[in-house]
C-alpha cells in the first residue's frame, strides 16, 4: 500500500511537471470520464451532473400557490392576466410559508409598466389567450395619472378596475 | 584506472536513473490512459445505454417578446445570480433601426427591470424616426460543438448526454478561457463564487419535468424549451416545420437555441 502511494505521488508529480496537471487530476478524481467516449466535449467529473440536478428549485409554479390561496388563483386564472405566474410579481416562493414567511407585494408603477408602458415597438394585440387575441393595453406613464400607484384603481388579480 | 572506475560508476548511475525514468514514464502513461478510458467503466457504460436520447433545445420567438424582462428577473432569482450585479445568465437586447440607417442596440441593466421607456442609451427616439425595432432575448446556446468546452484546461465544463453545457463549480479554476471563447458572450464570472457561471437551461428544473424559470416567467410565449428528439414536443415541431435561425452560424458551434424573427442587424 505504501509503495503504491509513493508510486502515485511520483506519477502525479511527474505529470504535473510535464505540464499535464489536468491529467494528473483525473488520476486523483475517480469520477472523471469521457462520457460516450467523447473526450472533446464530455470529459468531466461525472458526479457533477447529479450535483446540478440537485440545485434548489425556487420558483415553485402557481399550482404550489393554489394549495393555500385558491381564491386568488381562481380569480387570476379567470382573468386576462391568466398567463402571468404568481411568482412573476410576488417573487419566488422557495419554501413559503416557512422560508420566506411573507412574499413581496410590489405596488410600484414600474412593475406594471414592464408590460404596459407604451413603446412604439410593442405589438398592438396580445394573442396568447385561448379565447383569442385582445388589444394589448399600453399606457404612456407620463400622461396616465403620473405619480399614482396603478393598484389604487386597478385590481391586478382580475385585470380590471377595483370595486369601490 | 581511477578515472575508469569513476566513469563506470557514473555510467551505471545514469543507466539506473534512465531506467527509473523510463519505468515511471511508461507507468505514468498507463495510468493516464486508464484515466482517459474511464468511460469503459460499468457505470459509465450504463449511463450511455440507459440514456433517454434526449436533446434539450430552446426556441425564442422574438416576434412575441415585448421586453418586460420577467425572464431575466426569474433567472437571476432562481439561479442565485446576485440580483444587483451587472451579470446575468439571460438578458434581453433592444434593436432599433432608424430611418437614416443607424442601428441602436441596448440592454439597460440586462433588462432585469424590463424596458419601460423609449430612451435607448439615454436618447429619445421619436416614433417617426424608427424604421424597425424589436427585442431579442439571449441566453447560452448550449451548442452541439461548444467552443467554450474545448478550451477548458481542466475539464470543468462539459456537455451532458442530453445536450446541456454545464460548469463544474468545484473543478473550475477561474482561468476564464471559456468566457473569451464563447461567441455569444453567455459566460461570466460569478461575483460571489468566483467561478464561471452560465445558463444551465435550469437543469435542476427540466430534469424534474418543470420548465426553465425564464420559460415559466414569460407571459408572452416567446420562450420555449423541450426535447428536440421528441416529435411530440413543441420545440421539435417549431424547429422542424417553421423557418428558424441561429445566432452566428459562421462559428460552426451548432447552437441549439433557435430563433424566430431574427434580422441581419442582430449580433
Amino acid at each position: 500500500m505504501l509503495r503504491f502511494l509513493r508510486f502515485s505521488v511520483v506519477v502525479i508529480f511527474l505529470l504535473d511537471i510535464a505540464g499535464l496537471a489536468p491529467v494528473a487530476r483525473t488520476y486523483i478524481e475517480p469520477s472523471f470520464a469521457a462520457v460516450d467516449g467523447d473526450i472533446m466535449y464530455q470529459w468531466h467529473r461525472t458526479d457533477n451532473d447529479a450535483e446540478w440536478k440537485d440545485f434548489t428549485v425556487k420558483y415553485q409554479g402557481r399550482d404550489y400557490c393554489r394549495d393555500c390561496h385558491p381564491d386568488q388563483y381562481d380569480r387570476v386564472t379567470a382573468s386576462k392576466h391568466t398567463m402571468i405566474q404568481c411568482e412573476n410579481c410576488h417573487g419566488p416562493a422557495i419554501e413559503h410559508p416557512v422560508n420566506p414567511q411573507k412574499l413581496v407585494i410590489d405596488n410600484r408603477r414600474e412593475l406594471c409598466l414592464r408590460c404596459h408602458a407604451k413603446l412604439p415597438y410593442r405589438p398592438a394585440e396580445y394573442a396568447e389567450l385561448s379565447t383569442g387575441p385582445i388589444p394589448f393595453k399600453m399606457k404612456d406613464p407620463e400622461e396616465h395619472n403620473p405619480g399614482i400607484e396603478c393598484v389604487n384603481c386597478h385590481d391586478v388579480h382580475n385585470a380590471g378596475y377595483k370595486a369601490f | 584506472m581511477k578515472d575508469k572506475i569513476m566513469y563506470e560508476t557514473h555510467n551505471q548511475t545514469r543507466r539506473e536513473f534512465l531506467k527509473l525514468g523510463a519505468v515511471t514514464l511508461v507507468g505514468g502513461a498507463i495510468v493516464t490512459r486508464l484515466g482517459i478510458f474511464d468511460f469503459l467503466k460499468p457505470e459509465a457504460v450504463a449511463e450511455i445505454t440507459e440514456g433517454t436520447g434526449r436533446r434539450w433545445g430552446f426556441v425564442v420567438d422574438t416576434t412575441k417578446c415585448v421586453g418586460c424582462g420577467m425572464c431575466v428577473q426569474a433567472c437571476k432569482l432562481e439561479n442565485g445570480v446576485p440580483f444587483d450585479s451587472d451579470v446575468s445568465r439571460t438578458w434581453v437586447e433592444r434593436y432599433i433601426q432608424k430611418t437614416d440607417g443607424e442601428v441602436i442596440i441596448d440592454s439597460p441593466n440586462l433588462a432585469r427591470d424590463g424596458f419601460i421607456t423609449n430612451n435607448p442609451l439615454g436618447e429619445q427616439v421619436p416614433e417617426e424616426d424608427i424604421a424597425k425595432a424589436f427585442f431579442v432575448p439571449k441566453l447560452c446556446n448550449h451548442c452541439d460543438h461548444p467552443s467554450c468546452v474545448k478550451v477548458c484546461p481542466v475539464g470543468a465544463t462539459y456537455k451532458t448526454t442530453d445536450g446541456v453545457v454545464l460548469v463544474d463549480r468545484e473543478w473550475c479554476i477561474g482561468c476564464g478561457y471559456c468566457i473569451t471563447n464563447c461567441p455569444y458572450g453567455a459566460r461570466f464570472f460569478h461575483p460571489i463564487l468566483n467561478v464561471v457561471d452560465k445558463c444551465t437551461f435550469c437543469y435542476h428544473r427540466i430534469t424534474k419535468g418543470m420548465n426553465s424559470a425564464c420559460v415559466e416567467a414569460c407571459t408572452f410565449g416567446a420562450r420555449k424549451i423541450g426535447d428536440l428528439n421528441d416529435p411530440s414536443s413543441e420545440v421539435h415541431k417549431i424547429v422542424n416545420t417553421e423557418r428558424v435561425a441561429v445566432l452566428r452560424p459562421h462559428t460552426h458551434n451548432e447552437p441549439q437555441v433557435f430563433y424566430i424573427g431574427l434580422d441581419h442587424i442582430v449580433v
